[in-house]
């Protein structure tokens, strides 16, 4: 079933992009996921998937997850 | 400002670049070896008499009429089969050639009705010129023996007639039929006096295979094949070179008028896309502009259950600006945005993004593309380092081998696909995948080499599986991959692609393709001397539509297919300037170029030139615009052109996201399914009542022109402009020619566009720059636009998307030759005779278990939605795929497709969607309540001060 709100429907666009970069080396998986969030997430996007990423990021996968924790370190929303 | 009248060499130009000189009528010429001494006269300014001979079609030497004599040979020989030799002597005007010319006129016109006067070709009749030319006085004959005078004429197609009582049987409208259009629904019937043209086995136009391109009556000397508009209204008396607004082909026209109305448009021969082809739509399907349903003043709603009001463009100016102003006030500068059209000019593009980032200060601004070709965007950037296809339409004349993939191109890019069909017809070998038996699979003369069916959703799946089969075979051509790719990046990406999982025999379970189809294939379109790859929206619309678009760079490079004519990754364009609407820079992370909006660089050339700081963080996309709009932080949205209500997916989610704004501005010729969610319309105008360019799918850049007065008083860059104006921004342009000028100074693919260049050359394909003063054919020649070509892992993910019990079929959705998209144009045409409404094309096992015939009302439903249409029994479509095209606003097909989307650029997921079909009993629920809603809101009240 499609995410219908917006921590669901961002959190299933973040582990598309996941799947997307899964067979690269983990660093370099890692920086490119976080290089794509920078590039095609608008902000608000962004500061409310941190935000969800604050309040445990259920769902979400394991290589979003640490690029966007990258991503929120050199952001500053 | 007068007709424009292009000259009729008889016979095609030739190639050859060896040169023959030879005399006729005692001056010399020097002509390419092969051209014939019919076009070698007209090149010198001597016309020979001919009926059958038109540069568009190959020799036929039928009418008798061009008849020579050339010293040294026997007889009179026809000047359009006789090719041009070293030394050769041609006379063509003496007194034995104007006897015999005489005497074959005689013949022809005592079988002609003599009604030149009240004839719709009269003053532009080619039996009429040669009778003048060749001198008849008299026919000798009389005109009382056998004729076909009393034929009846075929008034069936809503836009031309056949009057056989007019047919000479010169035989060029069966030969337009066969060799330019290449659907072979026109024949000769019978034999001697009883020859007649016929479209099928005794059926009418209307009835028979005929697709109504106009080749046809483009062909014919005589008013036998004859466009209604001018039986009506008469021959025209002026024209303007222009570029048809429906598809990305863009062809050129001839849009002939008189006065300020259109009689006709006529393909052009020197357009450049098209060579003096059309299709249905371009040719005739213009009647929308003057439509009853176009809306030509302003309207304004406080809220969208109210009644519309009328008001002056001051107005409306002033209420939008007022309103986006005090949205930006109250929920900050992000909080508004606006989309920009590919059915609009690359000028109007330019301005509203320039109005969003300039004016609104945000880079929230998207463009219909979203929806189609921004996987495009992505995957050839990545891989190739430009977001363009590589090739011109020409290169497909030394294509050898075609892979067409989730494209029907002879439905929605009908000229180009005539162009391939040649090549087809020629010897080039061909490759469907598509999961319907589309018409280039199986037609007149064209039959597909190998069609993969695969099952929708597996491209990626499939592709993959193809460089499987070339690197295991040894098929790469590792020449061109070392020279011009990064080799550890192949070395990556081959050891991946060798990998089991995507073998043909592993890729045969998931797509249903049999494995020896795949390896079939790979190799055919690996070892051809050049292989054209060909794609449309059955490669980007899926949740991996981007990762399809990387697989098949990836293929193209793995076999050095690209640099070259003939070669090459082409994707067939939806609308007419989808591809100037991107590199305007309509996506929220992009300026003009395609540079992103972080770049520093770039962001000072526009902010010097605009004046103003500009953001550097992307906007929001479309579908991220709508769930802010739900979210409350998204409330106002400006936008040119565009349908989003009926043509992107989740249509309950797009109206939700319109209903939760405050101000919604729409412009459009008509009051469309978005507008029924707006505040504000401000009307737009048709491709005939301005000027600007639009970019076809090959880069190419050409000119609209206007031709008559804006029906609602402004181009749709003046209303642009003037919002940003209301806006408080510093706008002045006086013509689009300014603009660009502008988006030449400021975007180096544009450096040497102008309005005088497009003057000169007619068009011209970006890059166009220092580097490249005419212009670029064919890209990547040599090296890539990025340097090393990039080799990108693409995986395939399968859907999320997926059959059950509940949804057992998968409904995939597509357009139809005779309609446009959401139909906004062509359902306001004569068009709709041939496509009334959407139907769902089932397979007659599948509608056999669900008790469904032929005709029968059937519920569409899937987890998103449902809705009803009749159904269609084919076996076009597998055993468990469904297909329907989303036309007309009733239907709403759109209801049915999911909020998937790709995972790079959220393009939607439209191809794959997990459906049932049921009986029904006529339209659902949702579509009545809908087209009430509809009705409603689309009431105009009274003027305002009443």
């Amino acid at each position: 079933m499609s995410p219908k709100n917006t921590p669901d429907k961002l959190v299933y666009m973040a582990n598309q992009i996941g799947k997307a970069f899964a067979l690269k080396p983990r660093a370099q998986a890692v920086a490119d996921i976080t290089d794509h969030f920078k590039k095609f997430w608008e902000k608000r996007m962004l500061v409310q998937i941190f935000a969800y990423l604050e309040a445990g990021g259920q769902g979400l996968d394991e290589l979003p997850k640490q690029s966007l924790q990258n991503l929120q370190k050199i952001t500053q929303y | 400002m007068g007709l424009i009248q292009e000259i009729d060499y008889g016979t095609k130009a030739s190639n050859a670049t060896k040169l023959v000189t030879l005399l006729i009528d005692g001056e010399t010429i020097t002509v390419p070896e092969g051209t014939s001494v019919m076009r070698a006269a007209t090149e010198l300014g001597t016309q020979i008499p001919k009926l059958c001979a038109t540069d568009m079609l190959d020799s036929f030497g039928s009418c008798r009429l061009c008849l020579v004599e050339i010293e040294g040979r026997a007889g009179t020989p026809a000047s359009c089969t006789t090719p041009v030799a070293e030394g050769m002597v041609v006379h063509t005007q003496n007194a034995k050639l104007a006897k015999l010319r005489r005497g074959v006129m005689e013949l022809y016109i005592s079988d002609h009705p003599l009604d030149c006067l009240t004839c719709s070709a009269n003053s532009n009749c080619e039996l009429q010129d040669m009778a003048g030319a060749v001198g008849l006085r008299e026919v000798r004959y009389g005109y009382d023996g056998a004729n076909h005078l009393d034929a009846v004429k075929d008034v069936s197609n809503p836009y031309f007639q056949f009057d056989p009582a007019k047919c000479i049987v010169c035989s060029r409208c069966v030969r337009a039929c066969e060799e330019v259009q290449g659907t072979f629904a026109l024949t000769i019937d019978g034999s001697g006096f009883a020859s007649k043209v016929s479209p099928g086995i005794d059926e009418d136009f209307f009835s028979s295979e005929c697709v109504s391109c106009g080749a046809c009556v483009q062909a014919c000397p005589t008013a036998t094949l004859m466009e209604k508009s001018v039986i009506e209204m008469g021959q025209p008396e002026h024209s303007a070179v222009t570029t048809c607004a429906y598809c990305g082909v863009g062809c050129t026209f001839k849009v002939e008028m008189r006065g300020e109305e259109v009689v006709r448009m006529v393909p052009y021969k020197n357009g450049k896309a098209n060579h003096g082809h059309s299709c249905v739509k371009g040719r005739f399907a213009w009647g929308y502009a003057t439509h009853r349903d176009r809306i030509t003043k302003p309207m304004i709603r406080a809220k969208i259950t109210d009644p519309w009001r009328e008001v002056s463009w001051e107005e409306a100016i002033a209420y939008t600006a007022s309103e986006f102003k005090r949205i930006q006030a109250q929920h900050g500068k992000d909080s508004i945005g606006g989309i920009t059209s590919s059915r609009c000019t690359n000028e109007e593009t330019y301005l509203v993004q320039k109005l969003v980032r300039a004016g609104f200060g945000n880079n929230n601004v998207d463009t219909c593309a979203r929806v189609c070709h921004s996987p495009t965007g992505y995957g050839l950037s990545k891989t190739f380092g430009t977001s363009a296809g590589t090739q011109d339409f020409d290169s497909v004349d030394e294509a050898d081998s075609i892979l067409v993939i989730g494209a029907n191109p002879t439905d929605g890019h009908p000229v180009f696909a005539s162009r391939m069909k040649r090549r087809l017809r020629e010897g080039a070998k061909l490759i469907v995948i598509d999961p319907r038996r589309t018409d280039l699979v199986h037609s007149p003369h064209v039959n597909a080499d190998y069609h993969l069916a695969l099952k929708p959703g597996t491209n990626v799946a499939i592709v993959n599986a193809l460089s499987h089969v070339i690197i295991s075979e040894g098929l790469a051509d590792e020449d061109f991959i070392r020279d011009q790719c990064d080799w550890n990046e192949y070395t990556e990406w081959a050891e991946f692609i060798l990998r089991p999982h995507n073998s043909p025999e592993a890729v045969e379970k998931l797509s249903g393709v049999p494995a020896q189809t795949i390896r079939g294939a790979a190799r055919l379109y690996a070892t051809a001397r050049n292989g054209a790859i060909y794609y449309g929206l059955g490669v980007t619309e899926h949740s991996q539509g981007t990762s399809t678009v990387l697989a098949i760079a990836n293929l193209a490079m793995l076999t050095g297919n690209i640099g070259r004519k003939g070669v090459g990754v082409n994707p067939l364009r939806g609308q007419n300037n989808v591809q100037g609407s991107c590199d305007m820079g309509s996506f929220p992370h992009e300026f003009p170029g395609y540079r992103h909006v972080s770049n520093e660089t770039v962001r000072e050339i526009y902010e010097q030139d605009w004046g103003v700081s500009l953001s550097a963080e992307p906007g929001l996309r479309i579908p991220n615009m709508l769930d802010a709009a739900m979210d409350g932080s998204f409330l106002g949205l400006y936008i040119q052109g565009e349908d989003i209500a009926q043509s992107d997916p989740d249509t309950q989610h797009i109206v939700g996201g319109l209903s939760a704004m405050e101000c919604v501005v729409v412009q459009d010729l008509f009051l469309n399914e978005t507008a029924n969610y707006a505040h504000v319309f401000l009307p737009g105008c048709s491709f005939l009542e301005k000027d600007g360019t639009f970019t076809n799918a090959e880069r190419r850049i050409q000119r609209i022109r206007k031709v008559m007065s804006p029906k609602n008083g402004y181009g749709d860059w003046e209303i642009t402009q003037m919002l940003a104006q209301a806006m408080g921004m510093n706008m002045h342009y006086n013509h689009p020619s300014e603009i660009m000028d502008e988006i030449a100074r400021t975007t180096h693919s544009f450096g040497g566009v102008s309005y005088d260049l497009l003057e000169r050359m007619g068009s011209v394909q970006w890059p166009c720059n220092e580097l490249a003063p005419e212009g670029t054919p064919i890209m990547h020649i040599g090296a890539f636009v990025r340097g090393q070509g990039q080799f990108v892992i693409a995986d395939y993910v399968p859907t999320d998307e997926k059959t059950g019990p509940r949804f057992p079929l998968l409904l995939t959705t597509g357009r139809i030759l005779s309609q446009y998209n959401v139909g906004a144009q062509t359902r306001r045409t004569e068009n709709a005779q041939w496509h009334a409404e959407d139907l769902l094309e089932i397979h007659p096992h599948d509608a056999e278990v669900r008790g469904v015939k032929d005709g029968d009302w059937v519920k569409l439903a899937s987890r998103a939605g449902e809705t009803s249409l009749r159904a269609k029994l084919t076996d076009r479509v597998a055993p468990g795929v469904v297909y329907t095209t989303f036309h007309h606003p009733i239907t709403q097909a759109n209801v049915i497709t999911t909020e998937y989307s790709d995972w790079a650029t959220n393009c939607p997921e439209y191809k794959v969607t997990a459906v049932q079909v049921s009986l029904s009993n006529g339209p659902s629920e949702w579509q009545t309540s809908y087209m009430a809603h509809s009705a409603e809101s689309r009431r105009i009240g009274a003027i305002a001060a009443e």
